[in-house]
């Protein structure tokens, strides 16, 4: 299992969060049809680091986006979005 | 290659066994073939078999960055069965199923197939509504399928807890007796040694690291072991596909998961068939070794990593003990990981991609092991011909721009579908 360190709440255990999808799979409300397609269909998947939204379901059901190895589960970073994390 | 016999065994027996050879080569690469198979798992190594014995190609490589079989082929829970609801579906896995039952003698190598049935729980009226649906489906292409009533399935499977008040109470069944479990190494190995029987060189410890290109065509591949050259290059790494994919520039509607499964001490025969609960996403059968084999939801999200995580399995063992509750007398001995490349119509795809001369086979999901012959047979045919094959033009790529997506769940065409 991992920990993740949640912006709002600090380190969890992973049973508290539910993965949404990658940063790349967003599909921005204006994105013209073939964008879309591309966002919802297809994904980098790399060996390696990605972004990805999680939720923290459980707890304080927050957004947010993880910067997380694929193989190795090192998680190299946690960010707010949302609303709260405007300045 | 000599052939397998129970004359070789008993000559040997004469001699201390000591006639024993290399079931296949270990060739340096050459600098050029007509077919490059990335990937030597059961699927490319059935592939080169069929490219070699049904289409008489002679100069393929299968390029393997670990061991052969190393990989997924050794980390499922060998099922077999062929019973989808939907026609692309079933007809791909029923050609499949077909070469199961004669694929020892066709390889002369004992795959230890064993058709001891593949039954589906059903645990609501809903559920039973859906295999009825389902069997029906499947009987109209010809495949067998018979619905079990509440007793039927007790009497098969004494140890399921059919009392009324169970966790998980069961109303009855959808069985496919001609369904069942094989060997995982075998299926490697027998394919491997007939492949290399018919001159295929199977090249282990060689990891593609890059295509080499020629305006929009492939023309090669590089390797930890040089650069090699190539007619056709065929993708077939599932788990792996989004990142040999990833070096081709290609991104694709994949993303790997890990699913894990488990085994038990061995025991006395206690699990007759294989039994499925789609409803709980839950298989349980017996090796011939007597471990109880079980599996259950991958994790839920992306990793390459093959290692599970305590939390899923978790969920896997508490379904399992609520199925057959005299599970919770037996230790668990070993526990595994694949990485599964998860499609997003939970399909396979097979076929072109955008790169000319540079082919795919991937987004096996769950479902790899089964299909093992089918997908290498037909993929064969793409390869050699460079078209595809009837059983395989269903599963193209671009499926999913044309939204022609093959979504067994019923859940319509959305992405994340799994
Ligand atoms: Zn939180």
């Amino acid at each position: 299992m991992m920990r993740i360190p949640c912006p709002h709440c600090g380190p969890r255990a992973q049973s508290e969060f539910i993965y949404e999808r990658t940063v790349d799979s967003v599909v921005p409300l204006n994105a013209p049809p073939e964008e879309a397609m591309t966002k919802l269909f297809t994904r980098n998947n790399p060996r390696g680091v990605d972004d990805e939204v999680w939720r923290h379901t459980y707890g304080c059901r927050a957004w947010m986006i993880v910067t997380r190895h694929r193989v190795t589960n090192e998680i190299s970073g946690c960010r707010a979005i949302g609303p709260e994390a405007l300045p | 290659m000599s052939r397998y016999s129970a004359f070789s065994l008993l000559r040997g027996a004469l001699t201390g066994q000591r006639h024993w050879q290399p079931a296949w080569r270990d060739p340096e690469p050459k600098s050029h073939y007509d077919i490059i198979i990335i990937g030597g798992g059961g699927h490319g190594l059935a592939t080169a078999y069929y490219l070699a014995k049904v289409h008489g190609l002679k100069n393929i490589a299968v390029l393997e960055k670990g061991w052969i079989g190393g990989g997924n082929t050794g980390r499922n829970t060998t099922i077999v069965r062929s019973n989808y609801r939907l026609e692309p579906l079933h007809n791909l896995f029923e050609f499949g199923l077909k070469l199961w039952h004669g694929l020892s003698d066709e390889l002369n190598y004992n795959v230890m197939f064993s058709p001891r049935g593949a039954m589906f729980l059903g645990h609501s009226d809903a559920d039973m509504v859906k295999l009825a649906e389902r069997g029906d489906a499947m009987r109209c292409d010809g495949i067998d399928a018979d619905l079990l009533t509440r007793d039927q399935v007790a009497k098969l499977e004494p140890l399921l807890d059919m009392s009324r008040d169970a966790r998980f109470p069961i109303q009855g069944g959808l069985i496919q007796r001609r369904g069942g479990t094989a060997r995982h190494d075998a299926v490697a190995w027998g394919y491997a040694r007939g492949a290399d029987s018919l001159g295929v060189d199977i090249i282990q410890k060689c990891e593609v690291t890059g295509f080499v290109r020629d305006g929009d065509a492939v023309v090669g591949v590089e390797t930890t072991r040089g650069r090699i050259g190539a007619g056709r290059v065929g993708i077939c790494v599932a788990g792996n596909s989004g990142h040999v994919a990833g070096l081709a520039g290609l991104k694709l509607p994949i993303e790997s998961q890990t699913l894990q499964a488990m085994v038990t001490e061995g025991v006395k025969p206690m699990i007759n068939s294989v039994i499925m609960s789609q409803s709980l996403h839950c298989y349980i059968s017996q090796s011939d070794k007597g471990g109880v084999v079980f599996g259950g939801d991958p994790d839920n999200w992306p990793s390459y990593a093959q290692r599970g995580h305590p939390m899923v399995m978790e969920g896997a063992v508490a379904q399992g003990l609520a199925l057959v509750p005299a599970l919770s007398r037996l230790r668990m001995v070993r526990t595994w990981s694949g990485v599964t490349d998860m499609s997003f119509d939970g399909a396979p795809i097979i076929g072109e991609t955008p790169v000319r001369n540079l082919f795919l086979n991937g987004g096996w999901c769950y479902g790899g092991f089964k299909a093992t012959p089918a997908s290498g047979y037909t993929y064969a045919h793409t390869l050699a011909t460079g078209k595809p094959h009837a059983l395989n033009a269903p599963f193209s790529l671009d499926r999913f721009e044309r939204g022609a997506t093959i979504d067994e769940t019923g859940s319509g065409p959305m992405p994340n579908s799994r």
